[in-house]
């Protein structure tokens, strides 16, 4: 499989990350030449092969649903780059 | 006195209680050690006063007889440990004002034991990379030169800062993560010890994500011994991370020096690669022979899954990677560019925040991940790591208690040298490695030799997983018979 300018395009914008029209070229270049790299995959017999879902095998630790940690507004926002009373501010997402 | 900067965590330790010199002595050599050595680039931040004020508290407690294990001990920290109050920012455009109101739990396992922060490591920009290239502050230069030479060597990656700085005798010690290598290779490539242990002995809480089934905390030290006094001090059960594992963190002290004899070392044959030179594979016999001459048994295993190691890496690490960095979106911390939406706030922020290197991976993940590619992609690996652990575990059931690899494909490369035109060229440096992470297993780099330019290279034993103190046993051997190595000083 190999991806064209379109995908790339689309990947990008998937990924909220701007591409450049003039570095599509050399990132679709890059991009397949990594897919090339990982198609030998398909080589190998998978039939009735469970996905690794967790390398050490874990039951799933749950803990009590008490209030641990929070009300400490300030560390959260300390490094936000905008911010207004309690809140972080963002570009007007409704119009 | 410059010569306690070449000690031992074990020779400090010991020298600390005699009282023939301070913590606070131990702290402003290493200060003066690394100002010397700016060259270098191993440190994104300096913090002298921070270790001032900690080998002061330390000296203190040194006197009070309320020392812990790592009293005085001066460490640097790679830039990937949130460190709460000292800026952090996994060598990325998009943190570099970043300044943590948390420390991560291994970090803070540190300072509880009562060593110092000298400051924190450079590394590849969010731990993506081989060389310590991709950081955006600049690559590091090991202290390592060709016989003869004067061509600048990266130190590995992506914890090149750490590796540099403990080979350099900057630190006594370092921490490193490690996702596919970025400790094992590093440390072979500047003549150290590192050790990535089992996935779930170190808490990854605090520590910013990069892929999160692969990633382990580990340490760089100067000996074996060191690592083993570094790992028991950074392991351990944490709630705050559900894939921590709650089993009690051994003495890895005591199993320094225990005798190997009777251990089944395997020999795995797929890592005798093409295109592998023949002094790493004169080193592995070498090692073979070593551990053989101590009383083990080695025994030629197959791991037959090994080939497909680094392609499904290359799957799972990037899918990994695409939604753990999706998080870097300029509105709750980092960098932000404005853009005539929020879209394009995003768009924006994330384009100019992230390294090229990085913004390959995500969107590679971005695609192994999106509707259609999923099972041909994303799932077939995942099936093909579950046989490359199954490799290990046929061989660990036949009895093998650990194997013996070597750590690098080659010694240390020039900055610039690799994976301008193809990025496959670097991935390749991980190739002994990335299995390790991909099986969740422990393994430990050990110095093993000099190339013929002078060039240290290094052998791996991987282990059982949570069985850390027979690496230790079993590098302790190597150590003995390979010697230790510093390189000559060209700097300052």
């Amino acid at each position: 499989m190999s991806i064209d300018a379109t995908t790339v395009k689309r990947i990008a914008h998937l990924a909220r990350v701007a591409v450049a029209d003039d570095e599509v070229e050399h990132l679709s270049g890059e991009i397949n030449a990594i897919l090339a790299f990982v198609e030998q995959l398909a080589e190998v017999k998978v039939d009735g092969v469970e996905p690794m879902t967790s390398v050490t095998p874990m039951v799933m630790k749950k803990r009590a649903d008490v209030v641990t940690d929070g009300g400490d507004a300030d560390a959260v926002l300390r490094n936000a780059p905008s911010t207004e009373r309690n809140y972080f501010l963002v570009p007007k997402v409704v119009e | 006195m410059s010569e306690l900067t070449t000690l031992t965590i074990a020779a400090a330790r010991d020298g600390l209680k005699q009282k023939k010199f301070s913590a606070a002595e131990l702290a402003a050599a290493h200060v003066d050690a690394i100002e010397k050595a700016r060259t270098l680039n191993a440190f994104v931040l300096e913090t002298p006063q921070r270790a001032a004020a900690m080998s002061k508290a330390a000296d203190a407690r040194l006197a009070a007889g309320t020392a812990g294990p790592l009293e005085g001990i001066p460490l640097a920290i790679k830039d990937m440990f949130c460190t709460e109050g000292v800026r952090t920012t996994a060598c990325s455009h998009i943190l570099d004002n970043f300044v943590p109101t948390y420390e991560s739990t291994v970090s803070g396992q540190l300072w509880r034991d009562g060593a110092v922060l000298l400051g924190k490591t450079n590394n590849d920009e969010f731990a993506m990379g081989s060389s310590n290239e991709t950081s955006f502050m600049g690559a590091v230069t090991s202290p390592w030169r060709r016989r003869g030479s004067n061509t600048p060597l990266v130190p590995g990656g992506s914890s090149g800062g750490s590796a540099a700085a403990v080979s350099a005798h900057l630190a006594l010690a370092a921490t490193g993560t490690d996702t596919g290598g970025s400790i094992r290779q590093p440390a072979a490539f500047t003549g150290i010890v590192g050790i990535k242990p089992t996935y779930g002995r170190c808490s990854r809480w605090g520590i910013v994500a990069f892929a999160s089934s692969l990633d382990q905390a580990g340490p760089f030290t100067r000996t074996v011994r060191d690592g083993a006094i570094m790992l028991r001090s950074m392991a351990g059960y944490d709630p705050k991370d559900t894939t921590s594992v709650d089993i009690a963190v051994p003495d890895y002290e005591a199993a320094v020096g225990k005798s190997i004899k009777g251990k089944r070392i395997g020999i795995p044959k797929e890592y005798r690669v093409d295109g592998m030179s023949a002094e790493i594979d004169k080193l592995w016999d070498q090692g073979r022979a070593w551990l053989e001459a101590a009383g083990a048994e080695i025994v030629e295993v197959s791991l037959p899954h090994t080939k497909y190691a680094l392609p499904a890496y290359y799957i799972v690490a990037p899918a990994e990677a695409s939604s753990n960095l999706a998080r870097y979106d300029g509105v709750r911390y980092g960098l932000r560019l404005p853009g005539r939406d929020i879209n394009g706030m995003y768009e924006n922020t994330r384009a100019g925040g992230f390294g090229k290197e990085v913004r390959r991976r995500i969107m590679i993940g971005t695609y192994v991940l999106s509707a259609g590619y999923y099972d041909a992609y994303y799932l077939r690996a995942q099936k093909v790591r579950t046989l490359i652990k199954k490799d290990f575990e046929d061989c660990f059931d036949q009895g093998i208690d650990a194997m013996l690899t070597p750590a690098t494909p080659s010694a240390a490369f020039g900055v610039g040298e690799k994976g301008g035109a193809d990025p496959i060229e670097m991935y390749l440096n991980d190739v002994f490695t990335v299995t390790v992470n991909m099986a969740g297993l422990p393994g430990i780099s050990v110095p093993a030799g000099l190339d013929g330019q002078g060039l240290p290279l290094g052998l791996q034993l991987i282990g059982r997983p949570f069985d850390e103190e027979t690496l230790f046993s079993l590098g302790q051997v190597i150590e003995d018979a390979a010697g230790r190595f510093t390189p000559a000083r060209w700097w300052a």
